[in-house]
C-alpha cells in the first residue's frame, strides 16, 4: 500500500515555497513517503490530493473499536493472511448470544453463566468479552428492550442483533455510552440502521443474504460515508459463511478491495443448529480463519480452555516468544522438601515440560528462570541460561530460603553446567535430566524410587 | 456491482494417496486450493477422519472412551466397534506397548495383534509406532511385512530410522509411508527429498509434519502447515506436495485440560466435555490449517469432525 515519493510529488503543489520546512516539494514528498512528516504540514495541499493520498496509504483492513472505558477493544486492522508473514494483530474475541425469543429463566441462566469463564493464561485474562442480545420480532419491543437492559448489567461489550431501525434506536439509545455494536442493517434497511448507528457512533454490523448482497450494501453504506463497520458472514450455512470470510479477508488484504476491509462476525451459534460440539468446532474454525467476532450459543470451560489456548497460540507476536513468568511453580501437591527442577521460561518448553512432570506424578518444585521467553539452548548460548544466571535467580527469589530440598534437576541439553552449578550453589547436588521431555516420566519416577 | 474474487486456485496440487484397498479404500489429497477454499476450486477428496485404538486396549483408554467399547474383551472387538462408529474412514492402531521404556511388548506379541485387527476390519489400516526410534524401526518394518497387500500407513519413518521404515514399507512391501518430522517445513522437506532419494515413490509418501494440543505452541503447527501448503501449491515443490495426516489423539488426550479430573478441577466441569471439546478444537484448527486427514481417539470427536468437514466440502 506503500506509496512512492514520486507518486506523492506527482499531487503536491510543486511550489517550492519552504512552507513546510522541506527545501522543496520533492523533499517534502520523499519525507511524507516515509512517514515522517504527516501531509498536513502542506498549506498548499489541495483537499482533493489530500484524501487521494489517505486513501491509498489507509491500510489494507479498518481498525474498528468497540466498547467503552475497560471494555474497549479494537478489532480488525489486519495486514496479513497467514499468521509466518507478519502478526495477526487483533485477537478474535467471542460472545454468548440471548435472544428475546427465551423464556426469562433461561436468560438469567445464560447471562449468569457469562462470568463464570474468567482465568488467566499466560499473562493474559480469558473471559467471555461480549453477549450477543438478539431481536424476535414476535416477542416485541418492550421484551427485548428488557433484555438490552439486563445483558447490559453484566458489564460485556453488547452486540445489538437487531434489524427493524425503530427498535434498534430505542435499543442502542439505552446503553450507547458503553459503545455497544448493532448488527443487522441489509439491502432493505440499510439507510434507517446507518442512521441509528452513525447517531449513536458505534460500529454497524451489516449482512446480506448472499456474499454479492452484502458487498453492494457495504459498498452503498460506504457512499453514506460510514466506514465504521463489520462483516457478517451470514448463517446460511457453514460452507457460506467460512467462504465469505475467507474471500472478504483475502479481497482486502491481497487485491486492495477496500470495501472488504472490515472485521468480520461470525454467528456458529446460528451455523452449529444446535449441535454444541459442531459449534466448538467452528469456533477454532473460524479463530483460524478470520473471524473478529464469533457468538456462540454457550461458552463454559470445556469450550474455552482449548480455544483460548488456540488464540493466544495464533495471535502471537512470531518474532518475540511467549513466556511464563519466573517463579516457582509446585507440581503434584509439592512441598519445600519436594525435589526441585529447573528449566527456562520460554513458553513451550514450560508447557512441554510441566506437562510431563505433571504426568509422572512426582511432587517436585519446577523453578523457572528468567531466561528471556527463549528455548534452553537458544538462550543457554546468549548467556541467558547458565551457571551464573541460575545462581543470580536461586538468590533473588531466596528459593534456599523457600525450598529445603538440595537436590536440582537441570536440562540434559545444559549438562555442562553441572560442574560450574555445584561451585556456584554449595550444598546442592546438581542432577542431570534427559534431553527430551518425553523421557521426563520414567526419569522422575526412578529418580524418587 | 457484485463482488468479484479472484480465483485462488493454483496450477501445483497435492498428491492424490489412496489409503486401504477395495470398497472402503479411500484417498486423500489431490486438492489444487487451500484448505476447504471450495470457493476457489471444488475439493475432489475431502479430508478423512480415522479412529485410534492402541494395543494397551481398554486399560489405556480413558474413562469416558471406555464406555464407548462397553462389552468389548479384546482390542480386535475394540478395533471391530471403532469400525462402525459414525464417521470413521480409517482405522489407526497405535503400538504404545512396545515403548522400551515403557510396557516393552515384543514384536512378535504386537505384529500378532496387528495381523488380527486387520483381518477383523476391512477399513483402511494405520500403524502407528511407539515413538521409540529403534523399535518402531524393528516393529514398522515388520508391520508393514505383516499387512502386505493392504495398502496399509505406515507411521511412521523419521530421520533417524527412514532407511528401514521407508524401504520396508515403501519398497518392498509398497505400503503408504509416513513421513515425520518436527513442526519444521525445512525437515519436512529433508525427510520427504531422503525417503525419494531411496527409491520411495513420493506419490506413495504422506506426512505427519508434527502436532500439538490447541494452546501448546500451537503457532508453530500452524505455521508450518501453512507454509508447507503455500510452497507446495503456489512455488510447486514436489517434495512438499505430499497430504498431511495428523494424529491428534495422541497429543490432545494428555494435556491437563483434558485429563484432570473433575474431583481436581471442579470449576472446569465435565472432564469428558473437556476432553472432548479439546479434540475437536484441536482437530478443526489443523484441518484449517491443511491436514488431509486426522486421527482421533473419542467417537463423539470422530462424528462432529466428519460433520464439519461434509459441511465444508
Amino acid at each position: 500500500m506503500a506509496l512512492k515519493g514520486l507518486d506523492i510529488f506527482k499531487l503536491s503543489p510543486k511550489k517550492n515555497c519552504k512552507e513546510c520546512g522541506s527545501p522543496t516539494c520533492m523533499a517534502f514528498s520523499m519525507k511524507v513517503a516515509q512517514g515522517a512528516v504527516s501531509v498536513d504540514a502542506c498549506p498548499y495541499f489541495s483537499e482533493d490530493a489530500k484524501a487521494q493520498l489517505n486513501e491509498a496509504t489507509a491500510p489494507p483492513m479498518k481498525t474498528v473499536k468497540i466498547g467503552a472505558g475497560e471494555n474497549e477493544m479494537t478489532l480488525g486492522g489486519e495486514t496479513v493472511l497467514f499468521r509466518h508473514e507478519k502478526t495477526f494483530v487483533n485477537k478474535t474475541r467471542y460472545a454468548v448470544s440471548v435472544c428475546s425469543c427465551m423464556d426469562d429463566a433461561e436468560i438469567d441462566a445464560k447471562l449468569a453463566a457469562v462470568p463464570k469463564v474468567d482465568y488467566e493464561r499466560i499473562g493474559e485474562r480469558m473471559f467471555v468479552e461480549m453477549i450477543y442480545v438478539n431481536y424476535d420480532a414476535a416477542s416485541g419491543k418492550d421484551k427485548y428492550l428488557e433484555l438490552v437492559k439486563k445483558a447490559a448489567a453484566v458489564g460485556r461489550v453488547l452486540i445489538l442483533g437487531c434489524d427493524d431501525a425503530d427498535v434498534a434506536k430505542e435499543a442502542v439509545a439505552l446503553v450507547k455510552d458503553a459503545k455497544p455494536v448493532l448488527n443487522g442493517a441489509n439491502a432493505s434497511n440499510y439507510e434507517a440502521m446507518n442512521a441509528v448507528a452513525t447517531g449513536a457512533g458505534i460500529a454497524l454490523g451489516v449482512q446480506g443474504k448472499d456474499i454479492n448482497e452484502l458487498y453492494d450494501t457495504v459498498a452503498a453504506l460506504e457512499k453514506l460515508g460510514n466506514k465504521n463497520l463489520l462483516i457478517d458472514a451470514g448463517s446460511n450455512s457453514i460452507k457460506d459463511a467460512f467462504a465469505t470470510a475467507v474471500q472478504f479477508r483475502k479481497a482486502a488484504i491481497k487485491d486492495g478491495d477496500r470495501t472488504c476491509g472490515y472485521p468480520s462476525i461470525v454467528r456458529a451459534c446460528c451455523l452449529a443448529k444446535g449441535n454444541a460440539h459442531l459449534q466448538a468446532a467452528l469456533a477454532s474454525l473460524f479463530t483460524m480463519k478470520y473471524g473478529s467476532i464469533v457468538v456462540l450459543e454457550q461458552l463454559g470451560y470445556a469450550e474455552a480452555l482449548p480455544l483460548y489456548g488456540l488464540r493466544q497460540n495464533l495471535f502471537t507476536d512470531p518474532q518475540k516468544p511467549m513466556k511464563v513468568e519466573p517463579g516457582i511453580y509446585p507440581l503434584n501437591g509439592a512441598d519445600e522438601n519436594s525435589i526441585c527442577v529447573t528449566t527456562v521460561d520460554f513458553a513451550l518448553t514450560y508447557f512441554v515440560v510441566s506437562g510431563e512432570l505433571e504426568r509422572s506424578g512426582v511432587p517436585l518444585n519446577l523453578i523457572i528462570n528468567d531466561a528471556g521467553g527463549l528455548s534452553v539452548l537458544t538462550s543457554w548460548a546468549a548467556g541467558k541460561f547458565s551457571a551464573g544466571t541460575i545462581e543470580k535467580f536461586f538468590k533473588e527469589q531466596d528459593i534456599e530460603g523457600k525450598i529445603k530440598s538440595r537436590k536440582l534437576v537441570i536440562p540434559g541439553k545444559v549438562a555442562v553446567l553441572k560442574g560450574e552449578l555445584e561451585a556456584k550453589l554449595p550444598g546442592w547436588e546438581i542432577i542431570i535430566a534427559p534431553n527430551e521431555a518425553v523421557q521426563l516420566v520414567k526419569f522422575m519416577k526412578d529418580l524418587t524410587a | 456491482m457484485p463482488f468479484t474474487a479472484k480465483s485462488g486456485k493454483f496450477n501445483a496440487k497435492i498428491n492424490a494417496v489412496t489409503m486401504g484397498t477395495g470398497d472402503k479404500a479411500i484417498t486423500i489429497g489431490g486438492e489444487n486450493v487451500l484448505p476447504f477454499y471450495t470457493f476457489d476450486e471444488a475439493i475432489e477428496n475431502a479430508p478423512k477422519v480415522g479412529i485410534e485404538i492402541t494395543d494397551g486396549g481398554m486399560e489405556a483408554e480413558p474413562e469416558c472412551i471406555q464406555k464407548c467399547y462397553e462389552g468389548c474383551a479384546s482390542v480386535v472387538d475394540m478395533a471391530k466397534k471403532a469400525a462402525t462408529f459414525e464417521g470413521v474412514d480409517f482405522l489407526s492402531i497405535r503400538l504404545e506397548g512396545g515403548d522400551p521404556n515403557g510396557k516393552n511388548k515384543s514384536t512378535e506379541e504386537l505384529i500378532a495383534l496387528v495381523n488380527d485387527v486387520a483381518a477383523a476390519v476391512d477399513l483402511p489400516l494405520v500403524v502407528c509406532g511407539c515413538k521409540n526410534v529403534e523399535k518402531d524401526a524393528e516393529l514398522l518394518d515388520k508391520a508393514a511385512a505383516a499387512l502386505a497387500g493392504k495398502n496399509a500407513v505406515i507411521l511412521a519413518a523419521k530421520e533417524e530410522n527412514y532407511k528401514t521404515v521407508g524401504a520396508s514399507a515403501g519398497l518392498a512391501y509398497k505400503q503408504v509411508v509416513g513421513a515425520e518430522s518436527a513442526v519444521d517445513i525445512n525437515l519436512a522437506k529433508q525427510l520427504n527429498v531422503l525417503l525419494t532419494q531411496l527409491g520411495v515413490s513420493g506419490q506413495s509418501v504422506v506426512m505427519n509434519v508434527g502436532t500439538a494440543s490447541a494452546g501448546y505452541g500451537f503457532e508453530y503447527v500452524v505455521s508450518t502447515m501453512d507454509r508447507v501448503k503455500a510452497a507446495a501449491l503456489s512455488q510447486s515443490d514436489a517434495t512438499l506436495q505430499m497430504p498431511i495426516i495428523t494424529p491428534v489423539a495422541s497429543e490432545v488426550w494428555n494435556v491437563k485440560e483434558a485429563a484432570a479430573s473433575e474431583a481436581d478441577m471442579p470449576e472446569w466441569g465435565n472432564q469428558e466435555e473437556r476432553g472432548v471439546d479439546m479434540e475437536i478444537e484441536t482437530a478443526a484448527a489443523v484441518l484449517a490449517a491443511g491436514s488431509n486427514a486426522v486421527i482421533l481417539r473419542h467417537p463423539e470427536s470422530v462424528k462432529t469432525i466428519s460433520t464439519l468437514v461434509k459441511e465444508l466440502v
